[in-house]
């Protein structure tokens, strides 16, 4: 028997599941995140233990043990423990117009005590090399910074051509030795160079934060006594180990809304769907793409901070269980004002006098929490119109979210999610699978090991095809020496974009390949494979 | 009017409607211009009026792929260095900056050699929006000559460049530019201050300032973006304002060739709009709109998405189903459209020779009572 146990730290809630190999649901706790996020997660684990103890699972079957957690996250957003960085920039003579950290909040540069310089260096968008390295420079640079935490490194068009960034690499250990933590920028983020520079610098500060929470969830496994292979879940839906959590700590924030789509999508055995997630306060609805989350094409801000990672892209709506229903028969309005985590107070049907979506749907049948008889006297005609409301709100927000006109299957989950109707204009179906209050903890446990090429291609020599295939191949690779099992690393998404204005038949490329993690042996011999090729 | 941060903030946003669809995201030229006037101290914009015919103007711009310009961030002294190897060529002192184009990334580029100078910046372009070529200037079409021009690269190289035809220009900078790394940046069309007057699409800054501006206050007061829009280009040489459609988009189709995003958009109206379609063609920037069938406005005329609730332009590699949009059309200033003009960027320039504007114009005047 070999488990799987699965933590998501939410901004409320701490998610725990265990799943047996075939993904069945052997048992689920739910505690609040606590302040230090580790005593939540000690606590959980408990919890879940227990239920698991009731059922007989014997806690040395747990093998595999993945955390989605919100630790980097909240350091960066609270400034809290983070990492003195010193910046580097290859590219002089080109990019000194803006230098590193110009768009920045002034309390956080203020934390990092970052020094940051400019060296020439770097690369074209087709990976020649605009000027050679200054490896003088560099060597000066790593003898000033002498002490320093963390270094960030960022060549331009480093996601073409590495090599200054991996040359700067050994210079820097030349001078500091290995106690300095080096963060490069090719293995962090994609095209457009300040933002990719800002993950860079965030990931560098995050470095003893990464100690902290890997040691925290070591600990915590180690006191319940589970022996597990850890793992990060990331915010693309995909895992990584420990150690690669510890170089790169910034790939784990905001993992939270990926899993739980992961999560909706492994509990209903669909891979493409809408997901809409009813809450006390908002929904949100997200897309299913071959069974990972739909990205958002907008830059994220972390922090105050423009990075380029992506997102799952969601779009949130003032709907919820505890959305306030306010006027008359025909003349009403639903919300957006809602009485949020005070329902089980102020609602009608927990004897307060607001009336919200709950007490609708409660009075309608749709639910039966609370008590009916103090929704009673609500006229009939009343309910019709606010969930007529509700249901057109959904169906708007559905149909903005859906790619094309023909009707998609919907995946209702949360708290609120009676308020989705079993036949919804531009839905095929609405699926209501069970356990959804856990989905984001399922989503962790089942993540898969993921492998992503973001470059600019010349398409000029070898063709379009051969180029598509290379990348492909690139991303393969990548998966599978993350952990993937080779047999089963499928291609999930193909993105090609032209540079507008530039008749030389260059494109930018992005290319992800995901497979679910293989064995530690397993791995090891693909990779000794690949090593070979 | 000074442009400070402030202002040089507007005229991005603001530009990005004028580039209808296309032009590239000003975004790193913004924070250029704004590192240089936190330096240098605000940029004079100059009302063309207030010209001497005598002074000596260069226009100022990036050309290659936006894409580029992202990763491979400006040196910062590159169309600096064009404007003044551009001056010690001629043997002459300039008294003025121009921008070449007031739509997209290329608003931007004139107010950094404006602020690095402390030239007075010109209120005025020659494209009047934003277009892909070098030679679709109202300057070349009313005889100015496009060279001599410099293309400066980050690492100083410079090329001189003299030809016959601004056509050809274009085409040899194209392949210099590639060679430089994909972006580079230029100082072309020498002219005097009686050619910019005579020349230029006038007060189109003032314009993107204003467009930008309203945007900006639109987001807070939740007003009609169509509206302020329309405020907005009251009181300039561009003409009527139309609203042409309201709707969802419903599909979009893309293509490359030559280094042009080609496609089209379908949309699908909504409101007053109710059982009707758009159909947008790009190459781009938006090229021609077609209301269930007739066309209903072409360029050189202004085609512009806009989030139907955020106001904010649409480029059209951003384009996707769902989005609510409001489409609107801006007839071009007079000088844009004379039958010389319409040879460089008329519908037949673009591929649809069945067109003319006239009659696209006449459509759009019928369908919408106008």
């Amino acid at each position: 028997m070999s488990l799987r146990l699965g933590i998501d730290v939410g901004g409320t809630n701490t998610d725990a599941v265990i799943l047996d190999e075939s993904g069945t649901l052997l048992a689920k706790a739910k505690r609040p995140t606590t302040p230090d996020v580790t005593s939540g997660i000690r606590n959980v684990l408990q919890a879940v233990l227990e239920r698991a103890d009731g059922q007989a699972i014997d806690r040395r079957d747990i093998r595999q043990a993945m955390l989605g957690t919100t630790h980097c996250t909240n350091a960066i957003v609270e400034r809290k423990g983070l990492s003195s960085v010193a910046i580097l920039r290859i590219g002089a003579p080109a990019s000194l117009a803006i230098p590193p950290l110009a768009d920045w909040p002034e309390d956080l540069v203020e934390k990092l005590q970052a020094h940051a310089e400019i060296v020439e260096g770097g690369h074209e968008f087709d990976g020649r090399e605009i000027v050679p390295l200054n490896e003088r420079a560099i060597l000066d640079f790593a003898h000033r910074v002498k002490g320093v935490r963390a270094i960030a490194v960022t060549g331009i068009f480093a996601p073409v051509s590495d090599a200054h960034e991996k040359r700067a690499e050994e210079l820097l250990r030349e001078v500091l030795g290995e106690d300095v933590s080096i963060s490069l920028s090719s293995q962090i983020g994609s095209v457009g160079l300040l933002e990719r520079e800002n993950a860079t610098i965030l990931n560098a500060a995050l470095t003893d934060v990464a100690i902290r929470a890997t040691q925290a969830f070591s600990d915590a496994l180690a006191e319940a006594h589970i022996e597990a292979e850890k793992f990060f879940a990331q915010n693309d839906g995909t895992l990584m180990r420990l150690d690669y959590a510890l170089r790169y700590p910034i790939l784990t924030v905001a993992s939270g809304p990926t899993n739980s789509l992961r999560g909706a999508a492994y509990l209903t055995g669909r891979s493409d769907a809408v997901v809409i997630d009813v809450g006390g306060t908002t929904s949100d609805i997200g897309v299913l793409l071959n069974g990972f989350p739909r990205e958002s094409s907008i830059a994220v801000e972390i922090g105050g901070v423009r990075t380029n990672f992506r997102m799952p892209d969601l779009i949130s709506m003032g709907l919820g269980g505890g959305t306030m229903v306010i006027g008359e028969a025909h003349r009403i309005r639903v919300g957006p004002e809602s009485v949020g985590y005070r329902l089980t107070s102020e609602s009608r049907i927990f004897g307060g006098r607001v009336l919200t979506m709950s007490d609708i749907a409660v009075r309608s049948g749709r639910a039966s929490f609370g008590d009916p008889e103090r929704v009673a006297d609500v006229a009939e005609s009343l309910c019709v119109s606010a969930l007529q409301s509700a249901h057109d709100m959904l169906a708007d927000g559905l149909d903005r979210m859906k790619t094309s006109a023909a009707g998609v299957p919907v995946i209702a989950v949360g708290g609120g999610s009676f308020l989705i109707p079993d036949e919804m204009v531009g839905a095929s179906e609405v699926l209501r699978p069970e356990n959804s209050d856990v989905a984001n903890a399922i989503g962790a446990a089942i993540a898969q090991v993921s492998g992503e090429v973001d470059r600019i291609f010349s398409l000029e020599q070898r063709g379009r095809q051969a180029v598509l295939d290379e990348a492909k191949q690139q991303a393969i690779d990548a998966a599978v020496q993350a952990g993937a099992d080779a047999s089963a690393v499928q291609i999930i998404e193909v993105e090609e974009i032209p540079l507008a204005y530039l008749p030389g038949n260059a494109a930018r490329i992005r290319v992800k390949a995901a497979g679910p993690l293989a064995s530690l042996t397993a791995a090891q011999t693909a990779a000794g494979q690949g090593a070979e090729r | 009017m000074n442009i400070g941060i402030e202002e040089v903030r507007d005229i991005a946003r603001g530009a990005t409607i004028l580039g209808c669809g296309g032009g590239g995201d000003p975004d790193i030229g913004r924070l250029m211009a704004e590192t240089a006037i936190a330096e240098n101290g605000p940029v004079r914009l100059m009302d063309p009026m207030d010209l001497p015919d005598d002074t000596f103007v260069l226009a100022s711009a990036m050309m290659g792929a936006p894409t580029v310009v992202i990763e491979k961030i400006p040196k910062g002294t590159e169309p600096l260095q064009a404007f003044r190897r551009m001056e010690a060529y001629l043997g002459k002192t300039a008294g003025a900056v121009c921008p070449m184009e007031c739509g997209g990334l290329n608003s931007t580029i004139p107010i950094l050699v404006a602020a690095q100078t402390g030239l007075p910046l010109l209120d005025g372009d020659g494209m009047g929006r934003a277009f892909p070529e070098l030679q679709m200037e109202t300057f070349s079409v009313y005889g100015v000559r496009g060279t001599p021009a410099c293309v400066v690269d980050e690492d100083g190289n410079a090329v001189l460049c003299e030809t016959e035809r601004d056509a050809d220009m274009e085409w040899l900078m194209r392949g210099v530019t590639i060679r430089m790394g994909g972006a580079a940046y230029l100082a072309h069309y020498p002219m005097t201050g009686a050619d910019f007057k005579r020349t230029a699409v006038r007060n189109t800054m003032t314009l993107a300032h204003n467009l930008g501006k309203s945007v900006r206050l639109n987001r807070v007061r939740k007003e009609s973006p169509v509206d302020t829009i329309r405020d907005a280009f009251a009181a300039t040489d561009y003409g009527a304002v139309v609203e042409v459609f309201r709707g969802k988009v419903l599909d979009v189709q893309r293509e490359t060739r030559r280094g042009f995003a080609l496609g089209s958009v379908v949309v699908e109206g909504v409101d007053g709009f109710r059982g009707s379609q758009l159909r947008v063609s790009f190459q781009n920037e938006n090229l021609v709109a077609w209301r269930d069938g007739i066309p209903v406005a072409c360029v050189p005329d202004l085609i512009i998405f806009l989030d139907a609730e955020a106001g904010d332009a649409i480029p059209t590699e951003r384009i996707h189903y769902g989005q609510r949009v409001t489409v609107l059309s801006v007839e071009a200033p007079p000088l844009m459209t004379s039958p010389e003009a319409l040879k460089v960027w008329g519908p037949r320039a673009f591929g649809y020779g069945d067109l003319s504007l006239s009659d696209v114009r006449a459509h759009r005047v019928h369908i919408y009572q106008l």
